[in-house]
């Protein structure tokens, strides 16, 4: 196992938003984690990162506790990718990608690190942009040269928040691409909070729906997205169709609390 | 035809590579570039100050006595009026240019904040409260050096009370940019409020007294001074510049700052506080001099860029410059009388700061 999340709790000033979290996730395995708003989604990956400390369970890389590891080390292990940042001040492309080497550098960037960036830029086919300003760019182009910047790290695992939200439908595409892509080649592990549920479906080897901070389900994307998981979770009747041995979802209308309620106990 | 197409795209992208890397390199040898003529128009605008004043003094002239001051005491009046009237005025310009530029840069930088500076953050409104506290009971009127001394020594340490008054507040609270940034306006407004009601019930010599200390210049520099704010600026330059990878990578956002390894929360409060220092020890003897620090790293920003490993040393020379050019300006637009640059820095930074949001078409640059 690459990554073990143990019975993780994490709350805000004692309003609980994680109870009991467990998770096992494998090399090269992208997880999708699903959700509606304040599921905990975000939470949990910040809490897996040690940007958020968890009051309770532990968090292990490599059978290894992450409370032990200091920033940096950690730093080069496990990668992350905000749902949305804001550079205020000015930065190239390129001097973004390099930040992702600053766990392994000290004051002075190296020839390797230089080479490094480039050919992330190549990878992610955004060489053209490399001397643009960041704040230059469009929503979809920003988000690779952030994956990008994650992938200089050279992390074992990859956490993505929302990487597609605010993308149009061919840059979505493109990023899942890329995404699925390196976790294959590259033997990164990936967990993604997404909200397209057909996204998670198509790209996820495994899908874990959280509901209001517990998991509800985890398993494969065909017995995680039935129509019975998606009305108790999200409250919405939804059609799932098979589409290509994946599950297609058609959300249908939102139902109230009481249906489904009452639907269940039938 | 399959193989050619594909050794094509390979020295394709290789060739990209290349010119990136080429790009890349020419953009960090203009940042360089941009370092060194600051540096240059230091010693020129330097060698002008140092020939203007009552006394007149050539170029050649200038450069010759303090040539020969290196090696033995100025005896002359021509030396001594270098030595000890211009040269001091001149080092504590470049010193102070140096120091308020750099402190601004990181406040800046590590509030993600362009409006941050040492005068925004209370630095300079709790040094005039001391210095107003000191003169106003009775420091002011004790002769000579003792009097002086209370006076900066009191500036100093009213002066970085809003600093330590923000990072109290960030025990209780988390020390975001924004909580920080307005707990330092808050202080901004209380000690000028204290300050105005100091001078409402104190005589009216007292008070012009502290006025004038207040409104910075260059004028009560001495090589006394001198020392202290070198030294200042030796211990605390370095460490920033040490830091500027972590100011790079928080520029970025806290959480993506954390993921690269960083403290965030610890390496703000320790570059708030050394840059604090600074400023105070540069502020408890010049007075306000603002925009200094404010306009200097935007200025910069524009030309170089925001990578701090260059932008530290660049708006020190250059804010240095601007400063040393200000004094020099206002020491001869109205002469014989010497405006304090503190006015001047403020009247000239102010609409050359409008003209730059004017020009820029984003949001900052």
């Amino acid at each position: 196992m690459k990554l073990k999340v143990k019975e993780v709790e994490f709350s805000y000033a004692s309003v609980p938003i994680l109870k009991d979290i467990c998770i096992e996730l494998a090399a090269s395995e992208m997880l999708g984690v699903v959700g509606p708003n304040g599921a905990g989604k975000s939470t949990l990956i910040r809490c897996i990162d040690r940007i958020l400390k968890p009051q309770r369970g532990i968090i292990l890389l490599d059978e290894r506790d992450i409370k032990d590891m200091r920033l940096m080390e950690l730093a080069k292990k496990i990668g992350y990718i905000p749902q949305s940042t804001s550079q205020i001040f000015p930065a190239t492309v390129f001097d973004t990608v390099l930040m992702g080497r600053r766990p392994h550098i000290g004051w002075r960037s190296s020839e390797k690190d230089t080479e490094m960036v480039l050919e992330m830029l190549q990878m992610l086919n955004i060489e053209e942009f490399a001397m643009r300003d960041i704040n230059e760019l469009s929503g979809g182009q920003q988000q690779k040269v952030f994956i990008a910047r994650a992938l200089t790290q050279e992390p074992d695992v990859l956490l993505l928040d929302e990487p597609t939200s605010n993308l149009d439908i061919k840059h979505q595409l493109e990023v899942m691409d890329i995404i699925k892509n390196i976790v294959i080649e590259k033997q990164i592990s990936a967990i993604m909070a997404i909200h397209d549920l057909n996204l998670a479906s198509r790209y996820a080897d495994r899908i874990l729906m959280m509901n209001s901070g517990k998991i509800f389900a985890a398993g494969n994307p065909v017995s995680v997205l039935t129509p019975a998981n998606i009305k108790w979770v999200y409250g919405v009747e939804a059609e799932v169709n098979n589409n290509n041995g994946r599950p297609y979802i058609v959300p249908i209308r939102p139902v109230r609390k009481m249906e489904v309620e009452m639907g269940c106990e039938v | 035809m399959k193989m050619t197409s594909s050794t094509e795209t390979i020295s394709g992208t290789r060739t990209k590579s290349a010119e990136i890397k080429e790009q890349y390199k020419k953009f960090i040898g203009r940042k360089i570039l941009f370092i060194l003529f600051s540096l240059i128009l230091i010693f020129i605008i330097a060698g002008i100050a140092a020939t203007l004043g009552s006394y007149p003094i050539t170029v050649t002239e200038v450069y010759s006595i303090i040539w020969q001051g290196l090696f033995q005491n100025p005896e002359t009046t021509k030396e001594i009026v270098v030595w000890n009237l211009r040269l001091p005025r001149i080092i504590m310009g470049i010193l102070a240019g140096i120091g308020l530029a750099i402190a601004g840069t990181m406040m800046q930088g590590i509030l993600r904040n362009p409006l941050a500076s040492p005068f925004t953050l209370g630095i300079a409104s709790g040094a005039g409260f001391g210095a107003a506290l000191a003169i106003l009971l009775g420091a002011g009127i004790i002769a000579g050096e003792t009097g002086k001394y209370l006076i900066i020594v009191n500036a100093f340490a009213f002066s970085l009370i809003p600093t330590f008054v923000i990072i109290g507040l960030t025990r209780y609270k988390r020390a975001t940019p924004e909580t920080m940034i307005l707990a330092g306006i808050a202080m901004l407004y209380i000690f000028s409020a204290a300050t105005t009601l100091l001078m409402y019930f104190a005589e009216s010599e007292a008070v012009k007294a502290a006025y004038f200390w207040m409104v910075g210049s260059l004028g009560k520099a001495s090589w006394d001074a001198i020392l202290p704010v070198s030294i200042m600026l030796a211990g605390c330059v370095p460490l920033l510049l040490w830091k500027s990878w972590d100011v790079n990578v928080m520029g970025a956002g806290d959480e993506t700052a954390k993921s690269l390894g960083v403290n965030v929360e610890r390496s703000r409060i320790l570059i708030l506080v050394i840059a604090s220092l600074m400023s105070a020890g540069i502020v408890c003897f010049t007075g306000t001099i603002g925009f200094i620090g404010l306009v200097a790293p935007h200025m910069c920003r524009m030309v170089i860029g925001g990578d701090n490993r260059f932008l530290i040393p660049a708006s020190g020379f250059f804010g240095a410059a601007l400063l040393l050019g200000a004094d020099t300006l206002a020491r001869t637009i109205i002469a014989p009388v010497i405006l304090p640059v503190g006015v001047l820095t403020s009247f000239m930074g102010g609409p050359l700061f409008l003209y730059l949001i004017m020009r820029k078409r984003r949001e900052f640059w």
